[in-house]
């Protein structure tokens, strides 16, 4: 393992040649940072290094740390290793990460999707002779329709609500997803409303240039019915929560690759599921995989066992990376 | 098929009975008859004779798919149900139509006279020519099971809405043993003089289980009080020189338990029973004993002189002739009594005598003694109370005893399927053999949502080795396990079973040492076995 360019730890990804970890789940001296989520982005690590447009989400989440930023594509010498950091379309900001080590290339992926969502930076397939890939949606029956055509499915249900005297109740997570959701709505039908949780995590996106929809922060003061026609964009947690009770009828839903299954949808409880996601489905990660070039594959977050498997059976020399998930639930976080 | 789908969709999508049966109803009222038949018949688990294997249809859905047949069979306890699975894996139609669900069920039935290569080929490409959710409903003809939420309740509650019909009366015609491809719309629900069908059984009526105090139901002596019996709930339907037997689930019975051919021997024809099948020989056998004749569809000659079963009644619902269900229930038993009091000892029936008692304390200890008299509790049923259909509160009660427990150590962990597909739900329970764990039970269910998102999180960091699906974990946690009834069973490493095995608690305040011995169970299996 010790020769390896990347290993894998207790402690997550580890670069012996660089004494750095990438998305380390405990404390370490030197942390990469692939992008901003709670179970990729943790608290105390003596050093952070993220690209600039992840940065201001991780500072706001984590507060006073040791944050170095890097462009994409910028290189960085580590110790004796070349990093650099490159757009993974995950969420605003994310990165996967380059490690080169005396000509050997490998890349750990982070979470990705392939599908332009108009306010990540699009992914770039980057060449590897190793590629750590996640899999969280790893099975063939994930696959995603066009955001298009989830939009047009998305406003189709604020409308009908509005008409029923419903209000909308969209649960989605606060970085990514609902930014996300935002730029799919269409203004024209109504206001937006946003939890608190939701609302903050937009304005330091806004703060740092992204361009997103008006939106009406629900504070105490704020009475709903104030906005006739208004849909509200809540944390999954918030969904059917004391704090929803102030909308009256409502006609919750929810918005995540999970939905693709209908025992999920039905688990969730909400009236409506949609089947958004911000990682790469099916026909994506085996895209991915091709264009990487690389013969050897990791597999870690999600149906590792499977897809490993599928790997080997086309070719590649593919095995699984021992996550611990801590109190991560992809299904809660930012599937 | 679009209309179909979009009434699964409008169902599928909410869990408020009101705007389930708003859409079923609204269904009703737009759609021919011939598509509302088999729409009925689909919800009501009436499905077309299967054309091809579930076998058949993964091998085709892998090939069309383009993967193997394993990554298929990876992915579907996943999702939990094979139709929707094949739908999802499927690649996008390659046109569009809309014809009605009827016609796929009849090209369906077709499949039967055509070679499997043909089969095949109708198959694929009816997969062509649908979109997913319509994919689903078509997989679903052919596997089964229209599990969306649709009681038989709310089902009737639309028919009746659409046609402004009475309920009561709907509800009878649902019943029994009709069949989509040998009955109309007009017969089954419309036809003024439907002859009605001599097998046709009464909707149940369901207890509530009694959770307050008996003495939040008022004067102990306005209530019949009787066994609860640990059997299978039957009717037993004597009509036009026949017998016909019918589980809750409107299954039909009778040639499963062929001692009830000689009931027209002790009791008139016009005779509809409601009671409780038991395994019997001079008083009632355990439920594990009962089991044996359950899964069986022909009883071999050995068993039934082994596991004879008798149909214990408590109610009378047709007499002479005559629907009794608007009677109160003093007039039904009486007229039980008569009709039972009499018969022979070599009759397949028995009463299900009323307990004497003055007061609920009285009662309440009768209640106690439940287990020695192979009962799980007693049944409350209120004395001028009529024969309801369905669950209705407030009438009938069921008191049970509070069940058997023992504390056991988690040490096999599976994910759950369908809506609970991604959690670990499918867990085995070991007891102390010395300082061996030995398994003896598995239990899915009891604990909340959130425990199982808890518990799950820590199986994926405790697993010791995997065997495929199911993790070996470190025995670190505690359950209190509950259940109904302990019997022997030599197929089980342990030499136990349980009845109705749940997690009722997560025992973290207990250390595994203290868990519950082999021994143990073996004491309880003396007592209540």
């Amino acid at each position: 393992m010790a020769d390896q360019v990347l290993c894998f730890t207790d402690r997550g990804i580890y670069c012996p040649a660089g004494d750095f970890h990438i998305d380390p789940w405990r404390p370490v001296d030197r942390a990469l940072i692939t992008h901003g989520h709670a179970d990729h982005a943790r608290p105390g690590h003596a050093r952070y290094l993220a690209t600039e447009p992840a940065a201001p989400v991780i500072r706001h989440r984590l507060g006073e740390i040791t944050l170095d930023t890097i462009r994409f594509g910028e290189r960085r010498r580590i110790g004796g290793v070349t990093v650099s950091f490159h757009p993974a379309g995950h969420v605003p900001g994310s990165a996967q990460i380059r490690v080169e080590v005396g000509g050997e290339v490998w890349v750990a992926s982070g979470d990705y999707k392939l599908e332009s969502d108009g306010l990540s930076e699009p992914f770039e397939p980057v060449r590897c002779h190793s590629f750590i890939t996640e899999c969280t949606f790893g099975l063939p029956v994930f696959t995603w329709a066009p955001q298009a055509q989830v939009a047009a499915e998305l406003n189709a249900w604020w409308r009908d609500s509005v008409a029923a005297d419903r209000t909308p109740v969209l649960g989605a997570y606060s970085l990514g997803k609902a930014q996300r959701l935002l730029a799919m709505l269409d203004v024209e039908i109504g206001p937006i409303l946003t939890h608190g949780a939701v609302e903050t995590t937009t304005q330091v996106l806004r703060d740092q240039g992204l361009h997103l929809p008006r939106t009406h922060h629900v504070t105490p003061e704020l009475d709903p019915k104030d906005f006739p026609g208004a849909l509200v964009l809540a944390p999954p947690a918030a969904l059917g929560s004391d704090w929803m009770r102030r909308f009256g009828a409502v006609s919750t839903g929810f918005a995540s690759g999970w939905m693709r299954m209908r025992g999920v949808r039905r688990r969730r409880a909400a009236d409506r599921g949609f089947v958004v996601s911000d990682h790469a489905d099916w026909p994506a990660l085996n895209r991915t995989i091709a264009e990487t070039g690389a013969e050897n594959i990791y597999a870690t977050h999600g149906y590792t066992d499977i897809f490993a498997r599928w790997l080997r059976d086309q070719g590649y020399n593919a095995s699984v990376v021992p996550t611990e998930f801590g109190s991560d639930d992809a299904e809660d976080g930012s599937a | 098929m679009k209309s179909f789908a979009a009434l699964f969709n409008a169902i599928d999508r909410t869990t408020r009975t009101k705007e389930k049966t708003a859409a079923l109803t609204a269904y009703l009222r737009e759609v021919p008859d011939t598509e509302k038949l088999w729409t009925v018949a689909l919800f009501t688990g009436r499905r077309p004779r299967r054309a091809v294997t579930t076998t058949q249809l993964r091998e085709w859905a892998a090939e069309r798919a383009g993967l193997p047949l394993w990554l298929l069979e990876e992915s579907y306890p996943i999702v939990g149900d094979l139709a929707e699975t094949i739908a999802l894996i499927l690649p996008p139609p390659g046109r569009a139509t809309d014809l009605p669900l009827s016609h796929w069920i009849a090209q369906l039935q077709r499949l039967h006279d055509l070679p499997p290569e043909a089969r095949k080929d109708q198959i694929l490409d009816a997969w062509d020519q649908l979109d997913a959710t319509e994919r689903l409903l078509f997989n679903k003809l052919i596997t089964g099971g229209f599990r969306i939420g649709v009681s038989q309740k709310l089902m009737t509650r639309a028919i009746a809405a659409a046609l402004g019909r009475d309920e009561a009366e709907i509800a009878l015609r649902l019943m029994g043993k009709w069949r989509a491809d040998t009955t109309t719309w007009h017969a089954l629900i419309e036809a003024e003089d439907a002859e009605a069908d001599a097998s046709r059984p009464y909707p149940f009526y369901l207890a509530y289980q009694l959770d307050a105090a008996p003495e939040d139901l008022g004067a102990s002596d306005d209530w019949q009080a009787e066994w609860k019996w640990d059997g299978i709930r039957g009717q037993l339907v004597l009509r036009g020189g026949t017998h016909h037997l019918w589980s809750r689930g409107e299954e039909l019975m009778t040639e499963r338990f062929p001692e009830f051919s000689r009931a027209l021997d002790f009791l008139p024809d016009g005779t509809v029973l409601d009671g409780e099948v038991l395994a019997w020989d001079n008083g009632p056998l355990p439920f594990g004993t009962l089991q044996k004749r359950i899964g069986r569809k022909t009883v071999p000659k050995k068993l039934l002189a082994e596991v004879p079963v008798v149909l214990v009644a408590y109610d009378l619902l047709e007499h002479e002739g005559r629907d009794m269900r608007a009677e109160p229930l003093s007039t039904r038993r009486a007229a039980l009594d008569d009709l039972l009091d009499q018969t022979p000892a070599e009759a397949p029936l028995r009463l299900s005598r009323p307990i004497a008692f003055d007061t609920w304390q009285a009662l309440a200890e009768i209640r106690a003694t439940a287990r020695d008299e192979r009962a799980e509790g007693v049944m409350l049923k209120r004395l001028d109370s009529p024969y309801l259909s369905g669950r209705k509160k407030g009438d009938w009660w069921k008191w049970k005893l509070d069940p058997l427990t023992v504390d056991a150590v988690m040490i096999y962990a599976q994910q759950g399927h369908g809506r609970r597909a991604n959690l670990f739900t499918d867990f085995t329970f070991a007891v102390w053999s010395g300082n061996q764990l030995v398994p003896f039970t598995k239990a899915y269910s009891g604990l909340t949502d959130e425990e199982f998102r808890q518990i799950t999180v820590w199986v994926r960091k405790n697993t010791q080795q995997r065997f495929g699906p199911v993790r070996q974990v470190k025995p670190h946690h505690v359950f209190e396990i509950a259940f109904e009834g302990i019997h022997a069973s030599p197929r089980h490493k342990s030499g136990i079973a349980l009845r109705f095995p749940r997690m009722s608690r997560w025992r973290r305040d207990k250390p595994l040492d203290e868990a519950n011995t082999l021994d143990d169970l073996k004491a309880l299996l003396a007592s209540y076995g």
